[in-house]
């Protein structure tokens, strides 16, 4: 069975321009919403409680404030969570009291109010002041430092210009990702960090796919008698590759999805992320990551000193 | 093709037959005989099987102003050995004030703190001494510190009965505690947390309470609160003015019991000294006939008893109406020893028993539909070979799992999710193979050559996507925490079992089922 003819020669880089302003407008949008709207931080990040409990019989959400209310937690966040039994409160920290005894309070607030017999407690999670301003600098250094050791390889491997290629598709793909957090107003907690981390790695390895094409391609070329345009030599790149860019995305949706339909309410949000950050890294290695190589075309050293170098090594 | 190579069968069969034995205790119980040091079940982590995760910052900068403090006193010792006379002598933050009555002391005393006090760095000014304790001197309290807090904390642990808790140092200053299977957060914190500072000191009996109150208290003495009932029946703080001194504290208590006060039949604890405090504790009582003393527990007087006789035997009762559970944790934290430091809860994660089950039950879920959508997709379209990366595919669940097992990793829930993501990614390095051999073939080259040519040339695509995915779960490992380091275990191990898989083992299948001489087309 075949997904792509293997004649099919579409002229990815010809729309390349076209390409550039829907990814840019989409970036636009992202950072405007992210600036705009703003995410919605979870406690990993902003500090807080976050009480998760399951009761025998679904209550109102209203009276589960009202039980909450004696505590002083009446301005509570409060959401169902996956089923109408299981309910989530989220309380930001006090500046005054021991913020990690809220969650005590929560809990005996619920006993008091609604039947101890009835309530059970699921999860409980307390990120004081300190750690989550830790957590967040940890979580951005944690990017930088993922973009850095891959601008390292694939210099090493390839050449600058494709390194600053993968790391635009990189870029791409994490603010699409963190765009599309900030529109749907989903919880960005730590678990999402770590899904924009394996986004990158999944974007990566698409992109090298290509690239690795790319360099064989281009050594190919280089011993021609009339070498072809650069421009046709990564088409062709694409397209010999497109079959397995498709399967591969095809196969690791397949099981995200499985991880987001049956992985449970706790690992959604990250299933989100990872199904996102897949489309939108299959997208990214086609039509970011080669345009942005080909456009620093000889930015950096002249191609043919290029090809040599790049013919030294395995 | 040439001949496949032995020592890679070899290889592949050891790593199976490694790979089956580490997975086998997650499967069944094993056999007695089975070599328990080969491996043992996979260890779950406290977000599957449900239990307490907390970190707690241990205060180390109070640790050190509490040794300067205790410093003072060694500090007047000294002074008094030495007949120097001092007109005040005081603790402030991390350094010890010294004011001299007669300047004309002022040389004896420098050299005399210089070599009493080594911790401190000496700055002197005509009679007046300013000792600031050193950096080194400070840094071995907080570090001191910290791992004595990790030992009171692991007795009291340890009282809960639970199985296999985990407290260990996090950082400079931070204590991981995990509770596995334990559900009561609010009891673990409190018993965690508290400083369990018991002090005994005399109540000073011809002080003016009122004038203190008003601001002036005599010298050497203290003023703290008590609870008490009013008339009304409403608890209320009641002030008492003590003796500075420190009689007698928590250092000196051997053990401490769970008793009933027969007076008032309610809970206490009553409490048995060592002998030095034995010793003190009768020395005490029989000066002090008729006085009362103050029994004083993280800074509040529990109660103030008056000395009725001398008391030889040792022991004394805490009461302060207390519910059996209040006395029991009491006990526990007294027979524990005090912290050095007050310590607070900076971060919690727990789990409840029943969340824990969920997500075992669902992470396993999406992992065998998952397995089964790759299995089922690669057979449609790859035919034949889809059935090989598919025997890879089991194969690599195999390895992950028998790995994981053998370096005791724990696996978590972003770890499920890891081997999820691994079980979409494995397939990846076959389908670059045989994309590749589609394409030879397409190129007209014989069934042998283009199995060849695909492995070869797809080979340092693999190598190279791979390595760049490993670089991301590297960062991810270094910068998680928790949960998140689980994903970053398994997203490794997987990817590298995979390139096994991949490389060698669909190699050593597709080399012993395609017949060298037929001509068929390929199934691919």
């Amino acid at each position: 069975m075949q997904l792509i003819n293997p004649d099919l020669k579409v002229d990815f880089l010809g729309k390349r321009k076209l390409a550039m302003i829907f990814s840019g407008l989409l970036l636009l949008l992202s950072l405007g919403l992210v600036a705009g709207k703003g995410l919605n931080f979870g406690i990993d990040f902003t500090g807080g409680t976050l009480v998760e409990v399951k009761f025998k019989e679904a209550p109102a959400i209203a009276d589960v404030r009202e039980a909450l209310a004696p505590a002083g937690y009446g301005q509570a966040i409060i959401q169902e969570f996956g089923s109408p039994e299981e309910i989530l409160i989220r309380v930001q920290n006090q500046d005054a009291a021991d913020s990690s005894k809220i969650s005590t309070d929560i809990l005996d607030a619920l006993g008091v109010g609604l039947g101890a017999d009835n309530v059970e407690m699921r999860r409980v999670e307390f990120v004081g002041p300190q750690v989550g301003e830790e957590l967040t600098q940890a979580g951005l250094l944690a990017v930088l430092f993922a973009m850095l050791a891959i601008l390292a390889y694939v210099t090493f491997r390839f050449k600058l210009r494709f390194a600053i290629g993968a790391d635009a598709a990189l870029l791409h793909d994490v603010t699409l990702v963190v765009g599309i957090f900030a529109l749907t107003g989903k919880e960005f907690t730590l678990p999402v960090v770590a899904a924009i981390l394996t986004v990158i790695g999944y974007s990566l390895n698409d992109t090298i796919v290509v690239f690795d094409r790319i360099r064989e391609n281009f050594e190919a070329n280089r011993k021609r008698k009339h070498p072809d345009d650069e421009v046709d030599v990564v088409n062709t790149s694409i397209n010999q590759t497109l079959a397995r860019t498709l399967m591969t995305s095809l196969t690791t949706l397949l099981v995200v999805l499985s991880l987001f339909l049956f992985g449970g309410e706790v690992i959604h949000d990250f299933a989100f992320a990872l199904i996102v950050g897949i489309v939108v890294g299959t997208y990214s290695s086609i039509y970011i990551a080669s345009p942005v190589m080909l456009s620093l075309e000889g930015r950096f050293e002249s191609s043919d000193e290029e090809m040599k170098k790049m013919e030294a090594k395995p | 093709m040439q001949a496949y190579p032995r020592w890679k069968l070899w290889l592949i069969l050891t790593v199976l037959v490694v790979s089956a034995m580490g997975t086998l205790p997650n499967l069944t119980t094993p056999p007695s005989w089975w070599p328990s040091a080969v491996s043992q079940p996979m260890n779950l982590g406290l977000d599957l099987k449900g239990g307490i995760h907390l970190v707690v910052d241990v205060n180390v900068e109070k640790a050190v102003e509490h040794s300067v403090e205790e410093d003072v006193d060694t500090v007047r010792r000294v002074l008094r050995e030495n007949k120097l006379r001092y007109s005040r002598l005081d603790a402030d933050g991390t350094t010890l004030i010294v004011q001299l009555k007669n300047d004309s002391d002022a040389a004896a005393a420098e050299s005399l703190l210089n070599k009493e006090m080594p911790g401190y760095a000496v700055e002197a000014e005509a009679g007046r001494f300013v000792l600031t304790i050193s950096e080194t001197e400070s840094k071995e309290i907080k570090k001191f510190a910290v791992d004595q807090s990790i030992e009171v904390i692991r007795s009291r642990v340890d009282a809960l009965g639970t199985t296999e808790p985990v407290i260990v140092k996090q950082g400079e200053r931070r204590i991981l505690v995990q509770i596995p299977g334990y559900e009561d957060s609010a009891r673990a914190k409190s018993l965690i947390g508290r400083t369990a500072q018991l002090e005994f000191k005399l109540v000073d009996e011809k002080g003016d309470l009122d004038k203190a109150l008003s601001g002036k208290i005599p010298q050497g003495d203290v003023i703290v609160y008590g609870k008490a009932e009013d008339r009304g029946g409403k608890m209320v703080r009641q002030p008492y003015l003590l003796k500075k001194r420190t009689e007698l504290s928590g250092a000196e208590i051997a053990d401490a019991r769970v008793s009933i006060d027969s007076r008032y039949n309610e809970y206490a604890v009553t409490l048995k000294f060592n002998n030095k405090g034995a010793r003190k504790f009768d020395k005490l009582t029989n000066a002090h006939v008729g006085e009362r003393f103050a029994i004083i527990l993280e800074g509040v007087i529990q109660s103030a008893p008056v000395i009725r006789e001398r008391i030889a035997g040792g022991t004394a009762q805490i009461t302060g109406s207390f519910t059996s559970q209040d006395a029991r944790d009491l006990a526990i934290v007294l027979r524990a020893g005090a912290l050095p430091a007050p310590v607070k809860v900076v971060e919690e994660r727990s789990i409840g028993p029943s969340l824990g089950q969920d997500s075992v039950d669902q992470g396993m879920n999406s992992i065998i539909y998952g397995i089964i959508a790759v299995l089922i997709f690669m057979g449609i379209y790859y035919r034949l070979f889809g059935l090989v990366a598919n025997v890879a595919l089991v194969f690599n669940m195999l390895l992950i799992t028998g790995a994981m097992s053998m370096i005791g990793s724990t696996l978590t829930l972003p770890g499920i999710a890891g081997i999820v993501l691994t079980i979409g990614m494995a397939v990846d390095a076959n389908v670059l193979i045989f994309e590749r051999i589609r394409e030879e073939i397409r190129l007209g080259k014989t069934r042998l050559a283009a199995i060849d040519g695909g492995y070869d040339k797809a080979l340092s695509t693999i190598v190279d996507a791979n390595i760049t995915t490993l670089i991301a779960a590297i960062v991810l490992f270094q910068f998680g925490t928790g949960p998140v380091k689980g994903f970053a275990v398994t997203l490794s191990v997987g990817i590298l079992a995979s390139m096994f898989t991949a490389i060698m083992v669909t190699r050593a299948i597709v080399a012993f089922s395609i017949e060298k001489k037929s001509n068929k087309e390929l199934s691919i």
